[in-house]
């Protein structure tokens, strides 16, 4: 009997603790969260004193795993797929460097657009950088690549890539655990010049990771996690890349599937798999969760070759994420509809909660905003970007994290004055300041609003690494302190927040409003543990 | 055995502690499961729905597929009707009656209950009612799961070890009065079917 029944994420947290892990560095992202939330409360990491605290963003939670990894230890970096944007410089100039301890690099993609602002493939990633990139089909998969996914590192020399999307990191089976193995001890680079990417030296990396491609493609068509099954119908051949590989077998209960597959869970592309069912089979249908990668890579660009169906062709929709009913149209199978869904179904969309205190800035913002024409309000990505739909409709955008501090310089560059931004606590932390500093070195006239709830509650109410130091970053900055203003949020305080806002948005130069009050979310739950 | 579960609910309602007590009482019985929950932006009092799959035999797919699942269990009359595309050909319907109003265009819930009774197999409950005889309000998640237990194919027995476990930190009176509300719930759609 499998004793664990883990999420993804946590079969991911676990491996990692049992594989020798000594750091796990992230932030917070949805469906990546809970890999680091798993490892901050599991017992053997707290014995083992493994790093677990958030970082203040992807990029500097990478570079501080590279760290790790410079020094010998075991290190993971994790994060949603596009934390994998903001770390894509330390990313790609990893695979240069290579590593020392192993270093995995877990990223979960989100299809469909669960919770993101759009559904890119990590895979191309792994691609660009020319790293392996592994990605498993179940809990157990994920757990095992993990557990291993260190020695893999260390063998290849460079950072791996697992890649997960938002079903199987939300969704739970049971694991068996394999060996609890020790941390690595403190050992320096062999190569002293390993980390230094000057020309000359990165010239002859580079020839390096291109040379080990050849390696990493031995050891993709050599994994255990892909194979080749055999069929007997071979007008039809499927290539069933991680998770996508469950909704083909679905259809097919144990070893009943007619036609030849090849499982695809370790990249680069087992080519020798591929090449044969090419050989064998009249076409080929494609089976990826995300982008139509692979798909791509075997159609070719004047697609005379073997017929490829899948998301290019319209065998599968071209966007959001696979699941059963649609691998069973695109073998032709009829499944029962099932009920028709009636009419009286509304949607529920999230909405902010009652008593939040991003609802009292709103309202406060909107009516001193009421003297101005609309579309001055460009936002940022967290739980007050529901202050888009109804009743607050206050804000114009929604882009990356950061963003809406350097929009609103640029909106206001172009004589859109005043200009204001909304961003939370985190979100100021994680890519704000720096934006900031460029509005206060060129005096723009924009007005920063951090609604700071004292927490990533988006994500489920982390530590934000702002948290008590809002001021005196501004400040720092070179903010005036008489145009910094923090106010609790309250309903009482409604017609002071208004002045406020009003004076501020007059204020020609960068001015910076602090609505004040903890995530009602959080205090509940600190209520509930006391 | 294989009994395929759509849970819904809204976010926050707590529809994963009835996952995690079936998903106890499964491990106990030597069954396998898959069970794939919402996370993230919709738990923000958006509509959320958790994929559950018990079987003896291995199971691939951690979702659903269409027009199979052999129970829709909800304790949201409307989110009751959200997934009705999953549901099989024989399958039932078990849901709560109390609607959870976070909407402004909440349909009218006469029309929602109408389309509920128009379906050939299904048990609409008033959980917070009985959980309230019962003791408490927040046991009407084990209420739901005691109505929908009699068309899940584990022992009740097995069920009912579950909450042990589930609530035992809890305290032996909070283990009681969720067991109360499991068989509460059980005797109502028994005669009620
Ligand atoms: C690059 C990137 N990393 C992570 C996320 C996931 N994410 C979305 S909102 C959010 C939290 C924002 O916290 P904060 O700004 O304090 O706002 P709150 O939700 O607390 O109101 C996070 C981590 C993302 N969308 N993009």
């Amino acid at each position: 009997m499998q004793k664990h029944l883990f999420l993804g994420v946590e079969a991911i947290g676990q491996g990692a603790i049992d594989g020798g892990m000594s750091g796990v560095y992230a932030y917070p992202g949805t469906p990546s969260t809970e890999i680091t939330e798993f490892i901050q409360e599991n017992p053997l990491a707290k014995e083992r004193n493994i790093h677990h605290a958030w970082s203040s963003n992807e990029k500097t939670a990478m570079e501080t795993a590279l760290g790790m990894s410079y020094a010998g230890k075991r290190a993971m970096a994790c994060m949603k797929h596009v934390g994998l944007n903001v770390a894509a410089d330390v990313f790609l100039n990893a695979a240069m460097t290579g590593i020392n301890g192993g270093l995995l690099v877990a990223v979960a993609d989100d299809p469909s657009m669960h919770s993101s602002q759009n559904e890119q493939d990590s895979r191309f990633y792994g691609k660009f950088a020319m790293v392996p990139v592994l990605e498993p089909s179940s809990q157990q998969e994920a757990y095992d690549m993990v557990h291993d996914g260190f020695a893999l590192s260390e063998l290849t020399k460079v950072p791996v890539m697992l890649r997960i999307t938002t079903r199987l990191a939300h969704s739970r089976s049971g694991v068996d655990r394999g060996e609890v193995l020790p941390e690595n001890p403190l050992v320096m680079p062999s190569d002293p010049r390993q980390f230094i990417l000057l020309p000359a030296i990165a010239r002859r990396k580079y020839k390096v990771l291109l040379s080990n491609q050849a390696l990493f493609l031995k050891l993709s068509e050599e994994s255990i996690y892909n194979r080749y099954e055999e069929g007997t119908d071979k007008s039809l051949g499927i290539v069933a890349c991680g998770i996508a590989y469950n909704y083909l077998m679905e259809h097919f209960p144990v070893g009943s599937c007619p036609y030849p597959v090849v499982k695809v869970s370790q990249y680069p592309i087992p080519e020798k798999y591929i090449k044969r069912l090419d050989r064998e089979c009249d076409e080929l249908l494609i089976l990826e969760e995300g982008a139509p990668m692979v798909e791509e890579m075997l159609k070719g660009f004047f697609a005379n070759g073997t017929p490829v169906k899948g998301r290019l062709d319209g065998t599968l929709p071209r966007d959001g994420e696979l699941n059963p009913d649609l691998v069973a149209k695109a073998l032709g199978k009829e499944l029962f509809a099932g009920f028709d869904i009636p009419e009286v179904v509304t949607n529920r969309p999230p909405a902010l909660c009652q008593g939040c205190g991003h609802q009292d800035a709103y309202l406060a913002m909107n009516e001193a905003l009421a003297d101005y024409s609309k579309g001055r309000v460009f936002s940022d990505i967290g739980c007050y970007t529901l202050g888009a739909l109804p009743p607050y409709e206050t804000i114009y955008s929604c882009v990356d994290m950061g963003a809406s501090i350097t929009m609103a310089k640029g909106a206001a560059d172009a004589g859109l004055i005043p200009s204001v931004a909304m961003i939370g606590d985190s979100t100021f932390a994680h890519s704000g300041i720096t934006g900031l500093l460029d509005a206060v070195n060129e005096k723009s006239s924009i007005t920063v609003v951090i609604s700071d709830n004292e927490s990533v509650s988006m994500t489920g109410g982390q530590d934000s690494s702002a948290f008590g130091k809002i001021e005196s970053i501004c400040i720092g900055l070179g903010v005036d302190p008489a145009h910094i203003h923090a106010i609790v949020p309250l309903r009482k305080n409604h017609d002071e927040m208004v002045r406020l806002f009003r004076q501020e948005f007059a204020y020609e130069g960068v001015s910076v409003i602090i609505p004040r009050r903890e995530c009602i979310q959080r205090a509940a739950r600190r209520k509930r543990n006391k | 055995m294989k009994s395929d579960i759509i849970l819904a609910g809204v976010g926050g309602q707590g529809i994963l502690s009835i996952a995690t007590v079936l998903g106890e009482a499964a491990l106990a019985d030597n069954l396998l499961i898959k069970q794939a929950e919402t996370h993230g932006m919709s738990q923000r009092g958006g509509a959320v729905y958790s994929h559950m799959r018990i079987s003896d035999q291995p199971i691939a797919s951690d979702l659903i597929p269409g027009g199979s699942a052999d129970l829709i269990l909800a304790v949201e009359p409307m989110e009751s009707l959200r997934y009705l595309s999953y549901l099989s050909e024989t399958g039932y319907l078990v849901t709560n009656v109390t609607p959870f109003v976070n909407i402004p265009n909440y349909p009218d819930i006469k029309s929602v209950m109408d389309e509920i009774h128009k379906l050939p197999r299904h048990i609409a409950i008033d959980a917070e009612a009985i959980a309230k005889e019962v003791g408490s309000s927040r046991a009407s998640n084990m209420v739901m799961l005691g109505a929908a237990s009699p068309f899940i194919d584990i022992e009740f027995s097995r069920i009912e070890e579950g909450i042990r476990t589930i609530f035992a930190r809890k305290g032996e009176e909070v283990v009681q009065l969720n067991l109360e509300a499991l068989r509460r719930g059980r005797a109502f759609a028994e005669e009620n079917r």
